[in-house]
């Protein structure tokens, strides 16, 4: 009989887990060491076997839904596709709760600031048509949907936000998730709300706050670029200025159409 | 700060920074061009003086550093040290008009000398 290949892994992790609200500190775990272990499976192991009091959130485990995001090791990661492997050096993981968000326990983080900025950057879609309408027929080579299609997989998970340095200078900032979002629906051919959107997204408190520092788009795990997305909202701004699309609305348009739309 | 305003900010700093990048990659050209050839200040200023056409380079030179480095100064303030509201806009237009007036002072010091 063929030996089992012994794991080349070591036996344990030194882990520190972050734990209180925003006045903490660090407690310190040892964790089972396994083969393809997650960081998401390291705190799982730490809240099921060690201490049950350790609050964190997760549930697709997949990639898909965005709620496990977390502080590794000083990088904001998705931890339930971050292996151990990749990250532990010298076996020693520091988890805290994600930055630029509210900490309300351990690593959970409080996200209403980060949503509540979809919703100021014209996160909504505004529809054009009518369920009597037939389908939009969006072709899928034109530049708009391509540009749509680059940062529409947002799983909203805010690892871009927590790795952004001007949201921590300008807690206003609305952020590389919201802004990506923005842009997906200026590229939108059926949305009829661009103008009011690109009035939202303008500014201090808008794209023209980022620095295209790129951390949004080197954290990403969806590999997205925000930064780009970015980048278009301001070529689009400039031009509807230019133009004088922008600023002078006609009378019978809503100013802020957006911002009671649910 | 409207949002309007920022915009035309924004398209200010960009526009200017075009400006700047044709007019640095000229000016380095003319640099070189000039310690090459080892022309001597005299005969540098000899060229320049009563040249409208270097009077009207070098003006807008300095005409587009003085409108690009206080809106970039401007965000640094407002990030870094929280400036805002009437300081920051007295802080902002004076560092323009230092700019303008050193820049152009010069640029005609070289024109008229």
């Amino acid at each position: 009989m063929t030996p089992v290949a012994e794991s080349p892994v070591m036996d344990s992790l030194n882990v520190k887990v972050w734990r209180g609200g925003e006045q903490g500190r660090y407690q310190r775990f040892r964790v089972p060491r396994e083969a393809n272990q997650t960081v998401l499976d390291v705190v799982t192991h730490i809240q099921r076997r060690l201490d049950a009091t350790l609050s964190y959130r997760f549930a697709c485990r997949v990639g898909m839904c965005g709620s496990c995001a977390m502080t590794v090791n000083g990088v904001a990661r998705w931890t339930c596709r971050t292996h151990v492997a990749k990250v532990a050096a010298d076996d020693h993981l520091e988890i805290g709760p994600l930055r630029n968000l509210p900490v309300i326990k351990d690593l959970v983080t409080d996200m209403r600031e980060f949503f509540d900025k979809w919703a100021r950057a014209g996160g909504h879609h505004a529809p054009t048509a009518t369920r009597r309408d037939d389908f939009a027929r969006v072709a899928p080579d034109s530049r708009a949907r391509r540009e749509a299609d680059a940062g529409v997989e947002c799983i909203g998970c805010a690892v871009c936000y927590a790795s952004c340095d001007v949201v921590a200078w300008k807690p206003d900032y609305l952020g590389p998730a919201a802004l990506n979002r923005a842009w997906t629906l200026v590229n939108d051919v059926r949305d009829g709300a661009r103008a009011e959107r690109l009035r939202a997204v303008a500014g201090d408190a808008g794209c023209h706050a980022c620095h295209t520092q790129l951390s949004c788009t080197e954290r990403c795990p969806r590999h997205l670029a925000p930064t780009a997305s970015i980048a278009g909202l301001k070529r689009a701004i400039a031009l509807a200025t230019l133009t004088g699309e922008l600023w002078n609305p006609p009378d019978d348009e809503p100013r802020w159409p957006l911002a009671g739309a649910r | 700060m409207s949002a309007r305003t920022e915009t035309r900010l924004w398209i200010a700093q960009r526009a200017s920074a075009v400006v700047l990048a044709l007019c640095v990659v000229v000016h380095l050209i003319v640099i070189g061009y000039a310690m090459q050839g080892g022309l001597s200040a005299a005969e540098i200023l000899g060229r320049t003086r009563g040249s409208v056409g270097w009077l009207a380079f070098y003006s807008v030179f300095v005409l587009a550093a003085a409108v690009h480095a206080p809106i970039g100064l401007r965000a640094v303030l407002m990030e870094w040290a929280g400036a805002r509201g009437r300081s920051l806009a007295i802080v902002v237009h004076a560092f323009a008009l230092v700019l303008a007036a050193v820049g152009l002072r010069a640029v005609w010091a070289v024109f008229a000398a």
